[in-house]
């Protein structure tokens, strides 16, 4: 099972292609070029966007940039999701790069949490890392590291060091060798096409029959919608995690190792199968 | 915990769907809710819920830590689909705290569940004997 360690860098190093440009009703004092990047998939919109913020400030008056935000075909993007989620949920089978829309006006109160600072999305992000251990070993792994552990997971991921944040984050993926996975497997799944935020539920790696539960039993399980085929047997819904399909056979303990997000949770994004 | 049954002086914060959050008797009547009240007597939350799944509220502890000012009613039935952030609103103003105070809400003394989270989904996941514990606090408790 550790033998896939690739798997572990092609998650870490996953970039997509983005194409930032300014709301149009911005007021600027010339013209603003639209500004590319690369981003992680694993990271977090206002945490590796300080560029991009700085290069639209430059056109803009000093009183008209505020707190900034992002939006994509009208839909505001939660900086709290993980920049892979986002792109999954929102943008998959779409014409790279992905063209995102900065906002520094009308903050969508509603729609979007407010990120005054870098604290706030480490905040948010060692919550997530520690509701996920809860889940996975009563919460007893992150309870006996230290607070410079738990700051060496946020400088990993903040520094994008994949040894750094590695060095700790194996700890969380252990489980006692008489197991034969996690207590629960911490996913949530995510439908554009609900009005609830995600489902979370508890699911465990192996079936009382001592099987190992697979992404289909999960999906079976928890969101049986997603993995009903049409009457003509067509597939109408793809299941995404990290930009791919992962076989409905691969067992959950194997992907919540492998392909979960630096804080510990497998986003799993269900979207419409396209059409063409 | 409280017996105390009568409506609390909170008004609804999304009009027209009634209360959001109540005071949650023993005896399981649903106050000033436009839902039937559910059956059951004496234990307000068991198995059959699991069938009614999304509309039925859950149960949930509420606990003040350190000098975070308590509420005499402890315990509530709050909506599934209650966020993290409806609730803080709903305490700071139980509390008549003022808007700029701030609010942590921590499942299992030991993470703070982010504001867009339901609390069904952590009644789900993190529940037990048929409540939601949560602690409440203005001051950052747990890392």
């Amino acid at each position: 099972m550790t033998d896939d360690k690739d798997v572990l860098r092609d998650v870490w190093f996953g970039r997509i292609p983005t194409c930032f440009t300014l709301y149009q009703d911005e007021i600027t004092e010339r013209e603003a070029e639209p500004y590319y990047l690369l981003l992680p998939r694993i990271s977090y919109l206002t945490l590796v966007t300080d560029k991009v913020k700085k290069h639209f400030q430059k056109v803009m008056r000093q009183e008209d940039v505020t707190e900034i935000w992002f939006e994509y075909e009208g839909t505001p993007l939660k900086w709290h999701f993980p920049i892979g989620l986002l792109f999954d949920l929102h943008a998959s089978n779409t014409a790279l790069p992905w063209n995102i829309t900065v906002h520094f006006k009308n903050f969508p109160e509603k729609d979007l949490l407010h990120c005054p600072s870098k604290d706030v999305i480490e905040a948010h992000f060692m919550a997530c890392v520690k509701e996920a251990d809860a889940l996975k070993h009563k919460s007893q792994v992150i309870n006996e590291m230290q607070k410079k552990d738990h700051k060496q997971l946020w400088m990993g991921l903040q520094n994008d060091k994949f040894d750094q944040f590695w060095a700790i984050n194996r700890k969380l993926m252990e489980y006692p060798p008489e197991d034969s996975g996690f207590r629960y497997i911490p996913f949530r799944i995510y439908q554009v096409t609900t009005e609830r935020p995600f489902i979370q539920k508890l699911f465990r790696p192996v079936a009382a029959n001592g099987q190992l539960n697979t992404l289909g039993d999960l999906l079976k399980e928890v969101c049986p919608s997603a993995v009903t085929p049409e009457v003509d047997g067509e597939k109408k819904n793809q299941v995404m995690v990290h930009g791919i399909e992962p076989l409905l056979e691969t067992p959950v303990q194997w992907l919540s190792e492998h392909m979960s997000y630096p804080d510990n949770f497998l986003h799993i994004s269900i979207i419409p199968q396209p059409t063409d | 915990m409280s017996e105390v049954e009568e409506q609390l002086p909170v008004s609804p914060q999304d009009g027209g769907r009634g209360e959001c959050v109540e005071e949650s008797s023993d005896r399981g009547a649903a106050v000033g809710a436009a839902e039937p009240p559910p059956p059951s007597a004496g234990s307000p939350v068991t198995e059959e819920s699991a069938a009614e799944d999304t509309k039925k509220k859950i149960d949930m502890l509420l606990k003040a830590v350190g000098d975070t000012p308590i509420m005499k009613t402890k315990k509530w039935a709050v909506e599934r689909t209650r966020t993290i952030q409806g609730l803080i609103d709903f305490i700071k103003k139980f509390l008549k705290l003022v808007a700029s105070e701030q609010l942590f809400i921590y499942v299992n003394q030991s993470f703070a569940p982010s504001p867009d989270q339901e609390v069904g989904t952590l009644y789900e996941c993190f529940g037990s004997d048929g409540k939601l514990v949560l602690h409440y606090c203005k001051s950052q408790a747990w890392g």
